[in-house]
């Protein structure tokens, strides 16, 4: 049997290595996804303040520390009892809005749209960002890096920084908008529903007119039969910022519906002594290794799976382009990976509706935003819909508010088995007959890709980063060569 | 361990505390040998930067010794010094540092007796808790 | 002219430091046009494997980010710093160690058994723990990269000629950095680049209001007070690490409110950031007895998270020290 590698994982959060093996006949037998990082976050969490805890959990990820900053800030509101102006919960929930915009727009564009505009088989040189450039051209290049600049100089106007925001407090935020931000908010509002309208014509340009991308979107080598959970408002509408976690069945039928402070009943996590990262999975359902299915408890998270566990979005063009991706896609729930890239679309649409609706608000030009805590602190859970799923800070400190016990379920994590699942699969389909070049292992990296990974999120637990190599062996177990993808 | 003898380091302000261990010694007052007196012009120029320092160089003990509050020949430099020394204290605590390794004492220009019964003092405790080993992490495998 | 080659690699990053490049926004283009850029793994599909077939020197400047934390990292770090004629550490935590070098005041094993054992929703009753080498039915061996007992910064492991600060720095800092280091008149090795020789306060828009000589009754914690956006934060009791913190950023955390909490590191000439910290902190609590002080400081219960957050690993002590065994 052969091994490949393929080391590191590229154009994704965070490191990655995925090992796969090779009978004699040059067929994929087996493929492992390794996440070779760890960092101890819910250990050195232990001591500390736990009103930095917003500014320390966002250090777990620098791709999207708005979701840490924002989990852990609504961890402090539960911990301290106090309920923010209402003010503030729009603020707070219109900088979220922004965040997964340009989040998402990130993840389109930069890291997984060289593979679909510029090609999955085209030459490593071209597969980035300078490619989709060249691809789609320098003027619109450039409109997508302006639009990207400037929501993110409204999330450091408000937030103070935009990589790692300083400005959530335990009940509220710590400053109002001046007059200057909020007529900056609604001009960039407008300019982002254009944006997004735009993204979903170049997505429907380029990929869903593509009968190629539509087959390999559709194609068996991409499909997995998992629950789906994220949160959802009173309606059951897809919502980023609150509300309560709702998990499908593959067949699309409701399993739970839990507020937050519930969630150790429902999720577990399990571990695997190949990789750093640990898999949550549903504990009522059970663990029973890497499989899909009914019984199997493994999850998924992210944009498909929050599309999938609700009843639609809570903004018209967004419910529009829910209702046109299910009807093309065979209803409800879609178990294709590589429609997450399309689910992405449709939230790059609500949060941009979302956006514009809260930065038109009176309430966000209001003075009243901040509650000072009286309760004396124990236990605090706060969540939030990270861009690639759902995200759970909890904390438990004494009485002077320094942390006792942190736990962290963080959104990758969520996908971690699934992922592993879709990496198999792929490499299983794609890779035959000793077949291996530099496309087909690029397809293999795409199914990895297509969850937009995390893994700095993923092993917050543990050091980060993710390499992919290939590792060829043979049935005696022998090293027969190692693939760098390129060699 | 019975052979293990502490290096102690003295940070003794020009005007009183080093006035007192001239003393200790003109008048051949018996103290352990393991002390290294550093002359600094003043409590309040200690820097906390200077014991880290210290004790990353191998002293397995500090004492920093100032005039009496009120005494200070730069009138508030012993006070500041208090406060340092007292949040510094709490940093070497969490950096796993027993107390009995840091101190910080008023003595005065006659006290030459107080100043030797500190020494025995720590000298005693220290060598009881044994070397302070701050292990070389610029060899990445060790801990 | 041949162009400067760039590299670009993470260790135990967030990705922030990543990002912060990706906000250079329009100017990529510019960066993109006046070097090439031959190994940045978030970005570019190139592999460690490329990266060791080019000749010694050949890479121009490589920038390296997150600290030392699994024995990965200290190999690729030792591989760019010999295929690199320069060595940037780009970040708090290449620099010092940043925020994940909290975890040196835990051990190893204290890391892995909160980890994998003693998480409220762990559920490994077998007590699995990732191993470095593991046999798969005489199949396959998986190896995964050792964690190393601390997490180091990068010039405890290689030679560092320039550093880049900020958790993460912000596109401008980069820029003036990415200018100093093509403009080939290069400052002495061990320079910080890119950022104030001076400290924060003095770009800091609430400078006038701070008195010549501050002094403080009461520290307040941020949660506690709503403090006044107008007023220089530190006279307002909240711990802000303006004075002894390099400048650079624009005072961004202040802008929005909230004390700056050191993330630009030290200026020249400190040897220990935190020692410098508590130095100047402690100097300026108006009290004169010691019950008095430990009752002021009572109201900070965490001294090493506060002022060491971004460089415990480059403290003097490195972290929590090991006592010898008697
Ligand atoms: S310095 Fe800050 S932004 Fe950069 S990797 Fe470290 S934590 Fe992330
Ligand atoms: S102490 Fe802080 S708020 Fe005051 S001037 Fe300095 S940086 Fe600004
Ligand atoms: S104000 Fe301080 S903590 Fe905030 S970005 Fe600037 S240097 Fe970093
Ligand atoms: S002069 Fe002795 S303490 Fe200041």
């Amino acid at each position: 049997m052969k091994e490949v590698v393929i080391n590191p994982i590229t154009r994704l959060e965070g490191h990655g290595k995925i090992v796969i093996v090779l009978d004699d006949a040059g067929n994929c037998v087996k493929a492992y996804l390794q996440v070779p990082e760890l960092r101890g976050f819910e250990m050195f969490a232990v001591g500390r303040h736990v009103e930095d805890m917003p500014q320390i959990t966002s250090r777990i990820c620098g791709v999207c520390p708005t979701a840490h900053h924002m989990a852990s800030t609504k961890a402090l509101d539960d911990l301290y009892k106090v309920d923010p102006p209402l003010p503030a919960k729009k603020i707070r929930e219109m900088v979220y809005n922004i965040f997964m915009l340009e989040d998402h727009a990130l993840h389109f564009y930069i890291l997984a749209g060289p593979d679909f505009i510029v090609g999955p088989r085209a030459p490593k040189e071209e597969r980035n960002i300078i490619g989709v450039i060249g691809k789609v051209g320098k003027e619109v290049g450039l409109k997508i890096i302006e639009m990207r600049r400037k929501l993110r100089k409204l999330i450091e106007m408000i937030g103070g920084k935009v990589i790692h925001p300083v400005f959530g407090l335990p009940g509220g935020i710590s400053r109002p908008l001046s007059g200057e931000i909020v007529e900056n908010a609604k001009k960039i509002a407008d300019e982002a529903i254009g944006f997004a309208e735009f993204t979903y014509k170049v997505f429907k340009d380029i990929v869903l007119n593509n009968k190629e991308y539509v087959n390999l979107i559709t194609s068996e080598a991409y499909t997995h039969r998992t629950y789906y959970m994220g949160l959802v408002d009173d309606k059951n509408k897809v919502n980023f910022y609150d509300g309560k976690i709702r998990v499908v069945s593959p067949r699309g039928v409701e399993h739970a519906k839990f507020d937050i402070h519930q969630y150790s009943d429902y999720i577990a996590e399990h571990v695997e002594p190949w990789t750093y990262i640990k898999f949550p999975y549903l504990k009522k359902i059970g663990w029973i290794g890497f499989v899909d299915g009914e019984d199997s408890g493994i999850m998924s998270v992210a944009p498909l799976a929050r599309l999938n566990a609700s009843d639609g979005m809570a903004t018209p063009r967004a419910q529009e382009a829910y209702e046109e991706m299910y009807e093309t896609l065979g209803g409800k729930p879609v178990h294709h990976t590589l429609a997450n890239h399309w689910a992405r679309i449709i939230e790059i649409i609500y949060a941009a509706e979302r956006f514009r609706e809260l930065a038109n608000d009176p309430d966000i030009a209001s003075r009243d935003v901040r509650n000072i805590p009286t309760a004396i602190p124990d236990v605090g859970i706060g969540v939030v819909e990270a861009p690639r799923g759902t995200l759970i800070h909890h904390y438990e400190t004494d009485e002077r508010g320094v942390v006792k016990k942190a736990n962290l379920l963080v959104a990758t994590q969520h996908n971690a088995a699934r992922i592993a699942l879709s990496v198999d699969k792929a490499a299983r389909s794609l890779i035959r007959n000793g077949v291996i070049d530099e496309g087909l292992l690029n397809m293999v990296e795409m199914a990895f890709r297509a969850y937009d990974p995390c893994h700095a999120c993923g092993t917050h637990s543990l050091p980060g980063s993710i390499p992919l190599k290939i590792y060829l062996y043979n049935t005696d177990g022998n090293l027969l060569k190692i693939i760098d993808r390129i060699s | 361990m019975e052979d293990f003898e502490p290096r102690i380091i003295v940070f003794a302000c020009n005007w009183c505390s080093y006035a007192a261990l001239d003393l200790a010694g003109t008048s051949r007052m018996k103290y352990p040998p393991n002390f290294l007196v550093i002359k600094v012009m003043c409590s309040g120029r200690i820097d906390p930067q200077f014991i880290f320092e210290a004790f990353r160089r191998g002293a397995d003990g500090v004492l920093v010794a100032g005039c009496h509050p009120g005494d200070c020949h730069y009138i508030e430099g012993n006070y500041k010094a208090l406060r340092r020394m007292t949040l510094l204290r709490k940093l070497l605590e969490s950096f796993g540092i027993e107390k009995e390794r840091f101190r910080l004492e008023w003595i005065s220009a006659s006290e030459a007796e107080k100043f030797v019964s500190i020494a025995h003092e720590m000298y005693r405790e220290i060598k009881a808790l044994g070397p302070l080993r701050i292990e070389e992490v610029s060899k990445i495998g060790e801990a | 002219m041949e162009k400067p080659k760039i590299a670009f690699y993470w260790c135990a990053s967030c990705g922030g430091c990543e990002e912060s490049i990706v906000d250079l926004a329009e100017k990529i283009l510019d960066v993109v046009n006046l070097v090439d850029i031959v190994f940045w793994p978030v970005a570019l599909d190139f592999k460690i494997k490329d990266v060791e077939t080019m000749p010694d020197k050949s890479v121009t400047v490589s920038f390296i980010n997150g600290g030392i934390r699994l024995e990965e990292h200290e190999y690729v770090v030792k591989l760019l710093r010999k295929k690199s004629q320069l060595l940037v550490a780009y970040g708090a935590c290449s620099s010092w160690g940043g925020v994940p070098g909290l975890a040196n005041l835990f051990s190893r094993e204290e890391i892995l058994r909160c980890v994998y054992q003693e998480t409220p929703t762990v559920d490994n009753l077998n007590n699995t723990r990732p191993k470095t080498k593991l046999n798969i039915e005489d199949i396959v061996t998986l190896e995964l990269p050792e964690f190393l007992p601390r997490l180091l910064p990068i010039d405890l492991i290689v030679d560092v000629d320039y550093y880049v600060p900020g958790c993460p720095p912000t596109p401008e800092v980069t820029w003036k950095a990415i200018e100093i280091l093509l403009s080939g008149n290069l400052p002495p090795k061990g320079s910080v680049i890119g950022a104030s020789d001076r400290s924060l306060c003095y770009e800091c828009h609430l400078n006038e209001t701070k008195p010549e000589k501050v002094l403080i009754k009461e520290i307040k914690r941020p949660h506690e007070v709503i403090a006044d956006p107008e007023k220089c934060l530190l006279t307002q009791g909240l711990v802000c690490l303006g004075p002894v913190t390099r400048g650079g950023c624009g005072a961004l955390c202040v802008k929005a409110a909230m004390p700056c909490t050191g993330c630009f590191g030290q200026l020249d000439e400190v040897i220990d950031y935190g020692g410098k910290a508590i130095s100047y902190f402690a100097s300026i609590l108006d009290y004169y007895n010691e019950e008095e002080v430990e009752k002021a400081l009572s109201r900070l219960p965490d001294p090493m998270g506060t002022f060491y957050r971004y460089s415990l690993p480059a403290s003097r002590l490195r972290g929590k020290i090991k006592i010898m065994e008697r």
